[in-house]
């Protein structure tokens, strides 16, 4: 019964996913080719609307579902790692399409040349979890 | 109602619902990131053993793993209860664009729902250069750099930039050098092998 209530955000989820089209390849390259507003639009009411919640629990304004304060951990301030890593992710998304939310989403819509492209995801962080410790964070 | 649900929502409304997505983990006592299920699939996969980055209460992202669960499920029903009359509508400069790289933009559903490029992701191509490369190196890329950079689109472009931290900010830059390298540089040169 703990897990039901994350089953039912995430069905919410893959439907907010499906219908906003964030899980298009069409609407990435679009949004990298800067020809449409599509997912600029989407991105920046959610960063702007984000930031609005955000102040409104740092204010005092919400406590979480069990009655705790709720506080946002700071990100690691790993700047090589953000920027290194981050363009490698740039790449991977320009070329499938889709961030590893929308992956799971097209699963559910039967795609099943996607489960390549996780289990193809999954190598990538375990590569990532062996050289880890070579790598520049 | 469903009529009304079924349309292409707009941007708008759409970046406010990933919000209320947010919110709800937030207020389940989660914070919204989804690439950190990899690091917990792996984990359960048995790497907890090869390298010290697995080696970690796994235990502790049940309910990520429940979520991405949930987000299958969802783009089932979104797709079979809750399906567009029409394939998703992009730029014509986007499909002017697309068809000289060789790709084609469907325009009915009968050609295809415009989510995955199908002349491009099949099972066929998947044995070619540029499938492969496409679709496997496209994958391992996805989850090594986004378990380098420490998150992805939810995790560090809406819950980071959103929160004010600088270290997400970074890491949308490298998605776009990254995005912007593959789609003018790269990606015409790899579908043309």
């Amino acid at each position: 019964m703990r897990l039901l209530k994350f089953l039912l955000t995430g069905i919410l989820f893959g439907i907010v996913m499906t219908k906003s089209e964030a899980i298009s390849w069409f609407r990435i390259q679009e949004m990298f080719r800067f020809q449409s507003f599509h997912m600029y639009g989407i991105i920046g009411v959610a960063v702007v609307a984000g930031a609005l919640l955000h102040l409104w629990i740092k204010k005092g304004g919400m406590k979480a579902a069990d009655g705790s304060i709720i506080q946002f951990p700071d990100k690691p301030k790993t700047y090589t790692a953000s920027l290194l890593g981050g363009t490698l992710f740039g790449l991977g998304w320009a070329m499938t399409g889709a961030c590893p939310g929308p992956l799971y989403t097209l699963v559910g819509h039967g795609y099943w040349i996607i489960l390549v492209v996780i289990a193809s995801a999954l190598l990538g962080t375990f590569t990532y979890g062996l050289l880890r410790s070579k790598l520049p964070h | 109602m469903i009529d009304f649900i079924s349309q292409p929502w707009h941007w708008s409304i759409s970046g406010l619902m990933i919000v209320f997505v947010m919110f709800l983990l937030i207020y389940f006592g989660q914070r919204f990131g989804v690439s950190s299920s990899f690091r917990a699939l792996c984990a359960i996969g048995g790497a907890k053993n090869m390298a010290s980055y697995f080696d970690y209460d796994w235990k502790g992202h049940d309910w990520l793993l429940t979520f991405v669960l949930g987000a299958i499920i969802g783009g089932g029903i979104a797709i079979n209860v809750l399906g567009s009359p029409a394939p998703v509508q992009i730029s014509a400069a986007t499909i002017t664009d697309l068809a000289e790289i060789g790709i084609t933009t469907p325009q009915t559903n009968a050609e295809g729902l415009g989510f995955i490029p199908h002349d491009l992701m099949n099972f066929e191509t998947l044995g070619s250069l540029k499938g492969f490369i496409t679709m496997v190196l496209g994958g391992f890329l996805i989850g090594f750099g986004t378990r380098w950079a420490g998150g992805c689109t939810s995790g560090h472009a809406i819950t980071g930039l959103s929160n004010l931290q600088l270290p997400s900010l970074v890491a949308v830059i490298g998605f776009f050098i990254g995005g912007l390298l593959m789609t003018h540089v790269l990606l015409p040169i790899i579908l043309n092998l």
